[in-house]
This record gives structure tokens, C-alpha cells and sequence, in this order.
């Protein structure tokens, strides 16, 4: 081929790719719209946000709302939910306000946590270096913890971690919780690849539970926020989350199928290390579970066939128990009782 | 810088002014083949961990399985690509390989939902940009005359960073205007990345390196080893362990919180616009005063670096001014070297000898790196960048009069 052939086939190449490329985007943003144009398929309290016993939770239906903070009665829970005007990506919530984890779309896409009060008026916001992962608050609301990802896309080089810290709502922070002093099986540890993740916090305002990861392995450490401690107590332990009696941490254990990791919901009683893997749930569940009461785990699920949309179900730890669906088109429950 | 059409060797020449030289029109076409090819790539790294997480729903923990097989593959087939292109002698068609490689493995992306597929069509990206960066290094070496050679890498180096920055830029308003949109951003990537196959394919000549093949010796690593190449590749060995690199310097700017934590997504942006604006004039300087020369000073800006973070008194100062200094680092390492590598081996080895220097860079910066984890982690960042910082200090001198004679060498005007 001749110099000019060669040149006006590369210019067809380039009408074709633009031409396509072009019409796809077109025809997503046309297709996105359409889909977020219409009111959710799930019914709708018309109603001001519920202030009595409730689940907060993420609307994940893709409508108007998606993304939006919703809340339904606590005895209630599959029926109608009432609308924040509020998106998160994560929330967490006392009766006297709520945490927030935003990715905030832009040219430049930023990351945030806002604090809430009851009336889900904003009271307090900060950058966070990466993608929302976990928030917590404890349980009197004083206290509020973040992990996220740093994806620290870096030229030419790797970088990767997690951060997670604890600040008082309202106040500072107390930082990065790698830097806390770390004891792996009561020996003083300080590993260069260690990561903590999941904080869950007790009522005394001091003490709370994370995992720390090093090295292949995970741990559940029992944190010191006074003494800026990180102790290990339990192996194979990742995101717990305290239930609400305080006696038994719920989270996800690793198992490996098909080469890639697989979470299962497991619980552990603190005073005896009696461990019981909740096999009645036979899917992947990659969440930090919350507590519906004593008894009862919930988690999000995200659905295999509508990339975006999840639901929230509820798992009975007390007997080989199957999961229920309790909310559906929802993310990220938050128990108010 | 101006264009010609001509498909000749563009001679240098100098216009009233005494300072323009050309810029051989394969080397812009090159430039922007990696332009569209960069675009194709940060595109699609920039929303990777979101796209991740947030639609797919995996956890952080596995992206960092990704993102080191994601990095750290490319080194090891980089030295293959190089030997292919010389023992073949058409470095054309064997960075066309890689193009088209990383071309067909963003159609795949398409289709991948789960973490392993898509750890798998990584790799492939990956080893197609291993495999074409050395030949295409050579191709540009070939092309560009003696005493221009740095400038050339320095266009090029600046329209490829042009498309790492602009990659980003359209991947986050597309996902502004389609939140959901991480597929359209695949399919965009995968327009461009076609786009730079066919550029490549189409428009760039394939001008036989050397001799014809018939003719063509097997590669010989002797030759490669020329005396000028083994003290280069040792000084730029010694060099790399003692690059820590951004991905540190950017959390460290991360560990003194306020202005850094706010903009730490977009740290990279800086160093890159900071490296694109500088390529060209630090290329032209490589030429004048000499090549292994500004590359040693370079990782003086490296030191400097260092310096504005450890000593850092004003943290949105501090983080402005280290990424001015890591964008010149860069802009007087990254194509300089291949610039200087090209130019200490014969003709006939040449893609071996810049795949040969490009590779002990990789992978003593990879080295450094786990290193300085350790050192992260035992004396906290201020300390270890310090540390590195006093190293680097005690070896710029040695390194300075180690490289004394290779801007002779390899023909650049003392």
C-alpha cells in the first residue's frame, strides 16, 4: 500500500472508532438518564424520615433516588422507606446524627466525610484520601471511624493501602490507626505492610475492635484509643462488629474457592472463642455486618445480574439458619434503636 | 519544534535563531501513538479501584493483589522486546505486538467481571507495554541525529505524559456525567488504543534498524556490555536503589494531613504536568552540556524532593514544591537515559541496550521500594526519606565522576 493509501486508511479507522465510540456514549448517557428519571419501583413513605426505632441504609434501586439515604421502621423494615435528600456511600447512624462516606464526582473526584445531625443537616465535613470503604459511629455518637481505600494511583510505582482513623465527631482525629503500637500474639509487632480495616467500637468510648492485616494473615486486635494501642485476640478475623450486648463479635471469614477469596459471615463469642461460620449463607458476602438485634446479622449483597443494585439481608446466628431478604434495592443498614 | 513531511532522516539544522532543531516526523508520530496509548491506559487505571469496589464490589485488599501485577509485570519481558527488535531487526512490528496487545486486552476488559479475569487482562496490557517500549525507544534513538537525540526523547516523553494526564481528566467526566458509566470509560479506552495501533501500524515507517536480515548477526550480549554501557547501567542501578519513588513521597505528604490529604488524588497529576512542561527544555539541556550529566543532576531534584518533604514547613508549599521537583526528575531521567543508552551500544544492539538500562532501573526501584517499607515503618516517613535523602547525597558525587566520560562517549556535544 502507498503512502496515500496507507493515509486514508487510517482516517477511515479514525471515522469509524470516533464514529462508534461516540454513538456508545452518547447512547449510555441517553440510557443512564432514562433509568435515573423514574421514580423507584419500591413503595415510598411520602412522610417525613422516620425519628423511632429504624434502619438507615443507602437506596441502591436505579431511579431518581439512587444513592440517596433512606430509612424504614424498625418493625417495618420491608415497607415503605422515607427519603433523605442525602448520598452516601456509606452510612452509619445514632438518634442524634449519622456519618456519611462521599465519593464526590468531578474533573477531579474527591472523598469525604460528612457528619449529620438529626435533622441530616451537615455539621462537620473532611477530605478523606480514598474510596469509601466502612464507617462507624459509637454508640452514644462521640466517636466516628472511616476506612478507605488509597488507591494512591501513582506514576510508575505501586501504592496501596488502607487508612483507617477514629476522630471525635465534631473534633480531631486521633490518626491513621497504623500508627497505633501493634501486639500480634502478645508480642510487640511493628510489620511494613500492615493494614487496619473495620473498626467497630464498645460503649465505653475507648475501646474498640478492627483487623489488622500483615503479611497474608488477618487479626482481630482490640484497640486502646487512650493508649494508642492495638492488641490481637483472635486469628481470621476481618471487619468485625460488636453486637449490641457487647459478648460476641460478628464478621467475614476467608476461605479460598476457585482461586479467589471468599467471605462467609461467622461469629465469634468474646469470653469463650467459640467461633460459629454461618454456612447457611452460601454466597460471597464482602461487607462489615451490622446487628440487627442480639441475634441477628445483616449485610448487603450485591446482585449478580443489575451491576449497582444490592439488598440487604438478615441471617439468624442460632441455628444453620438461611438468609432472609429484609431490604431490598438497599446498602450499608444502619440499626437505630 | 516544527513538523516535516519528509520521510527521510531529518538532518539537524539550524534555524536564524541557532537554537530550533527538528524533531525527525517519526518521533512526533511516535509521540503521539503514546499520546492516544497513554490516554487508553490512565483511563482505565484512574477508575480501576472505583470500578472495583464500588460496581463490582470487591475489597480493597484484593485491588492491591491487582495493582502490583498491574506494575510489576512489564520489567521482566521489556528485555525480550529489546532483543527482538534487534535480532529481527524491525522494531516496528515488534512494538506493533505490544500495541496491538494491549489493544486486544482492553476489548477483554469489556467482558471481565471477575477479579481474576481481570487480573489476567491486566497482565496482558502490561506485557504488551514491556515488549513495545524498548523497540520504540530505538526506533526514536535511530531516528533522531546525533546531537538532538535528548530533545527527541524529550518531545516524545512529553506528548506520552500529554495522554497520561489527559487519560484521568476524561475518564472522571465521563463518570461525572454517567456515574455508572466505568464501561463507557472501557470502551473509550478501547477507541483510543485502537486508535494508537493504527496510527503505529499505518503511519509510522518501518525503517530496518541496521543491515538487512539476511544479513542480520545474532544479537551479541558483549556488544551490548560495551565498557560505556556497563558503567552506565551500574551507576543507574545504584541510582534506582536510592529512588523511593512517588507512590512514597505522596503518602508521606498524605501523613502530615490538611492541604495534602484534601488533593492526594490528584498528587500524580502535578508530578505529571510538572514532567510533560519540562521534558523538551531538559532534553535540549541533555544535548548541550550532556546526557549522563543531567542525568545525575536529576536525581539531585530527586534529593531535593526529599528534602521539601522531610523539612516541610508549610505543607501546601511543600507539596507544591516536591511535585515541581519529582516532575524534573523525571523529565531529566526517564527519556534521558534512553537518549544515553541508545548511543553507548552499536547500532545493532541498540533496542537490547535501552531495554537493558530501562530494566535495571525498574527493577532496582523496585527493590528500593520494599526497602524503604522497611525503613517507613521502623523510623517513620521523615526519618527514612531523610536516610535515603543523606544516601543519595554521598552518592551523587561518586556518580557525577563515575559518568564523567560517557557524554564522549556517546556523542553528545560536551
Amino acid at each position: 500500500m502507498n503512502q496515500r493509501g496507507r493515509i486514508a486508511l487510517f482516517l477511515t479507522v479514525v471515522f469509524v472508532v470516533v464514529g462508534g465510540v461516540t454513538a456508545y456514549v452518547v447512547n449510555s448517557a441517553n440510557s443512564y438518564e432514562r433509568k435515573h428519571d423514574r421514580p423507584p419501583s419500591v413503595p415510598i413513605d411520602d412522610a417525613e424520615v422516620t425519628t423511632g426505632p429504624r434502619i438507615v441504609f443507602r437506596h441502591t434501586g436505579v431511579d431518581e433516588s439512587y444513592g440517596l439515604v433512606a430509612t424504614v421502621p424498625l418493625d417495618d423494615p420491608g415497607g415503605p422507606r422515607a427519603f433523605t435528600d442525602v448520598a452516601c456511600d456509606r452510612v452509619d447512624a445514632t438518634s442524634a446524627e449519622a456519618s456519611c462516606l462521599r465519593t464526590e464526582r468531578g474533573v477531579v473526584t474527591k472523598f469525604s466525610l460528612t457528619e449529620y445531625d438529626a435533622d441530616w443537616q451537615p455539621v462537620d465535613k473532611v477530605a478523606l484520601p480514598g474510596i469509601p470503604s466502612r464507617t462507624r459511629l459509637s454508640t452514644d455518637g462521640t466517636l466516628v471511624s472511616s476506612t478507605v481505600f488509597v488507591s494512591g494511583h501513582t506514576y510508575m510505582q505501586v501504592g496501596f493501602s488502607t487508612a483507617t482513623e477514629i476522630r471525635d465527631v465534631g473534633g480531631s482525629s486521633h490518626g491513621n490507626l497504623e500508627k497505633f503500637d501493634l501486639v500480634l500474639h502478645g508480642k510487640s509487632a511493628s510489620p511494613r505492610d500492615r493494614n487496619v480495616w473495620g473498626v467497630t467500637f464498645a460503649d465505653d468510648d475507648n475501646t474498640f475492635y478492627a483487623t489488622v492485616g500483615t503479611g497474608g494473615e488477618t487479626y482481630l486486635v482490640r484497640g486502646d484509643l487512650a493508649a494508642r494501642t492495638l492488641t490481637s485476640i483472635a486469628d481470621h478475623v476481618e471487619c468485625p462488629s460488636l453486637s449490641p450486648d457487647g459478648k460476641r463479635i460478628g464478621f467475614k471469614q476467608a476461605t479460598q474457592r476457585d482461586g479467589q477469596t471468599w467471605w462467609t459471615p461467622a461469629v465469634l463469642d468474646l469470653a469463650t472463642g467459640e467461633r460459629t461460620v454461618l454456612e447457611g449463607e452460601t454466597r460471597n458476602v464482602d461487607d462489615q455486618v451490622e446487628w440487627l438485634d442480639d441475634d441477628t446479622l445483616l449485610y448487603g449483597l450485591a446482585r449478580d445480574d443489575q451491576p449497582g443494585v444490592t439488598d440487604v439481608w438478615e441471617l439468624d446466628t442460632r441455628t444453620d439458619a438461611k438468609p432472609q431478604l429484609l431490604i431490598e434495592q438497599a446498602w450499608s443498614p444502619a440499626v437505630v434503636r | 519544534m516544527y513538523i516535516t513531511l519528509s520521510d527521510r532522516p531529518a538532518t539537524s539544522r539550524r534555524t536564524p535563531d541557532g537554537r530550533r532543531r527538528r524533531v525527525p516526523p517519526i518521533v512526533i508520530t511516535l509521540g503521539f501513538v503514546s499520546l492516544v496509548t497513554d490516554i487508553s491506559s490512565e483511563s482505565v487505571a484512574a477508575i480501576l479501584p472505583l470500578y472495583l469496589t464500588a460496581s463490582l464490589g470487591l475489597s480493597a485488599i484484593s485491588y492491591g493483589f491487582i495493582d502490583a501485577l498491574y506494575q510489576g509485570v512489564s520489567a521482566l519481558v521489556r528485555i525480550g522486546g529489546g532483543w527482538a527488535a534487534d535480532r529481527g531487526g524491525h522494531p516496528k512490528w515488534v512494538a506493533f505486538l505490544g500495541y496491538g496487545l494491549s489493544a486486544v486486552a482492553r476489548f477483554f476488559l469489556l467482558f471481565s467481571t471477575g477479579l481474576a479475569a481481570i487480573s489476567a487482562v491486566i497482565s496482558a496490557d502490561r506485557i504488551g507495554k514491556g515488549v513495545r517500549t524498548a523497540p520504540r525507544d530505538a526506533m526514536i534513538s535511530a531516528a533522531a541525529p546525533a546531537d538532538s537525540v535528548g530533545y527527541a526523547f524529550g518531545v516524545h516523553r512529553a506528548l506520552d505524559t500529554a495522554g497520561a494526564a489527559i487519560g484521568p481528566v476524561i475518564a472522571f467526566v465521563v463518570l461525572w456525567w454517567i456515574p455508572d458509566g466505568y464501561l463507557t470509560v472501557m470502551v473509550i479506552s478501547l477507541g483510543f488504543a485502537v486508535l494508537g495501533v493504527a496510527l503505529l501500524g499505518l503511519l509510522v515507517p518501518d525503517r530496518p534498524s541496521a543491515a538487512p536480515k539476511p544479513d542480520r548477526p545474532a544479537v551479541r550480549w558483549r556488544d551490548v556490555a560495551s565498557p560505556g554501557m556497563v558503567r552506565l547501567l551500574v551507576v543507574a542501578g545504584a541510582l534506582g536503589l536510592l529512588t523511593v519513588g512517588d507512590g512514597f513521597i505522596y503518602l508521606a505528604l498524605l501523613d502530615r494531613g490538611g492541604f495534602a490529604a484534601h488533593w492526594f488524588p490528584l498528587l500524580y497529576v502535578g508530578t505529571n504536568i510538572a514532567y510533560l512542561s519540562l521534558a523538551i527544555p531538559i532534553g535540549r539541556l541533555a544535548d548541550r552540556v550532556g546526557r549522563a550529566k543531567v542525568l545525575i543532576w536529576g536525581h539531585g531534584a530527586l534529593l531535593a524532593s526529599y528534602a521539601a518533604v522531610a523539612f516541610s514547613w508549610n505543607i501546601a508549599a511543600s507539596t507544591v514544591i516536591a511535585l515541581l521537583l519529582l516532575g524534573t526528575f523525571y523529565a531529566a531521567t526517564d527519556g534521558v537515559i534512553a537518549a544515553l543508552a541508545g548511543r553507548l551500544v552499536p547500532p545493532s544492539v541498540r533496542a537490547s541496550g535501552i531495554a537493558s538500562a530501562q530494566t535495571v532501573v525498574a527493577l532496582a526501584r523496585m527493590a528500593s521500594s520494599a526497602g524503604f517499607g522497611v525503613l517507613w515503618f521502623l523510623f517513620g516517613p521523615q526519618v527514612a526519606l531523610l536516610l535515603v535523602a543523606g544516601a543519595l547525597l554521598v552518592a551523587l558525587p561518586f556518580a557525577l565522576s563515575a559518568v564523567r566520560r560517557l557524554d564522549l562517549r556517546s556523542g553528545a556535544a560536551a
